[in-house]
């Protein structure tokens, strides 16, 4: 039998890599929006754990609902990064400065 | 140990090696296929906390549709990666050190502190006759069905916005005009000249004037010497030619 407590720890590791990946790749806007996901993974892996172990299917209805999200949030990150792309000719996070932040 | 749990190590092992796979390879590729393998093995996971819709919504959507989404933009796009990877030895130092702290701070917590273990008792198992998917679509289609619907007017907006966004009118580009097309009548198509024959012959002539313009020319200057001037046409396509 799996405790609770295992698919806990899978999801810290899991979030905890992803803020790794931003980290390391923090020129790279492709995977930065690659680590996102992995991260809405981990956060959807407690939310089913707690559903798992509740006995309540809120938890699986919000997955679900996250799920919708992030799929939206993929398809227009990746749209501005094609539109990026195509303007500035480059998606190096530090070569967009144009805003002077 | 048994079957549940070697289950669940083995995909979570594979898992958590796909996701430091997708953020240390080198390749845009090669994460996003990285990521792949880590949404598959995720889902094993969820199946093994009875959530079989959503890992097989996982599977279809994310592998599916969003990953194969993040393969064609990773693909299409011509990234030089050299600059990309600048600093990564030198943030590798920062991000472990945050991240190692993190992870000893959730684990211990956890596993050390937490006595969550005995307040959440394993639950029994389900029949074989339920059905995760009717319950999960009973609670959504009446508890709620306004964040349903929420959810689907998000995606609209998110289907539109990626269309506006991308979408581009190049000025060189020819375009159709489907709506011109349709309503268009035979007045602006068609148009009926009257013309007589003489008239209609020097036209053809004309048209064909400037490939035989040369031959032509030889050829009238052996008929007027032959017999005379009754070739009129080779006349007219002569000086039709002149000017």
């Amino acid at each position: 039998m799996i405790p609770l407590s295992h698919f806990l720890t899978l999801g810290a590791i899991l979030f905890t890599l992803s803020i790794a990946g931003i980290f390391l790749n923090r020129k790279n806007v492709i995977i930065i929006l690659m680590c996102i996901e992995l991260m809405l993974l981990a956060v959807n892996t407690n939310f089913i754990a707690f559903s798992y172990f509740l006995g309540d299917t809120a938890g699986q209805v919000f997955v679900f609902f996250i799920l919708t999200v992030a799929a939206a949030e993929a398809a227009i990150g990746l749209a501005i990064l094609v539109v990026l792309f195509r303007t500035r000719g480059t998606i190096n996070v530090s070569d967009l400065d144009q805003l002077q932040g | 140990m048994d079957f549940k749990l070697l289950v669940f190590w083995v995909f979570s092992l594979v898992l958590v090696g796909a996701a430091v796979g997708v953020i240390t390879t080198r390749n845009p590729v090669q994460a996003a296929l990285f990521l792949v393998l880590a949404f598959v093995n995720s889902a094993v996971i969820w199946m093994l906390m009875e959530a079989e819709f959503l890992a097989i919504t996982l599977v279809l959507v994310y592998v599916g549709a969003v990953m194969v989404l993040f393969l064609f933009v990773v693909m299409m796009l011509d990234i030089n990666l050299a600059p990309l990877r600048e600093g990564f030895h030198k943030y590798l130092v920062v991000g472990g050190g945050i991240v190692a702290a993190i992870v000893f701070q959730m684990i211990f917590l956890i596993r050390v502190k937490w006595t969550g273990d005995d307040k959440f008792p394993q639950p029994v198992p389900k029949p074989a006759e339920y059905s995760n998917t009717e319950e999960l679509g009973m609670a959504m289609y009446t508890d709620y069905l306004f964040q349903f619907e929420v959810a689907a007017v998000i995606l609209l907006v998110a289907i539109v916005a990626a269309i506006a966004l991308t979408m581009r009118r190049r000025p060189l580009t020819k375009y159709q005009r489907p709506a011109e097309q349709v309503l268009v009548q035979k007045e602006d198509r068609l148009r009926v000249v009257e013309v007589n024959s003489q008239d209609n012959q020097d036209i053809g002539s004309i048209s064909n004037a400037a490939t035989k313009a040369s031959a032509a020319a030889k050829a009238n200057a052996a008929n007027h010497s032959d017999n005379g001037d009754n070739n009129p046409p080779i006349d007219g396509a002569t000086e039709g030619v002149k000017p």
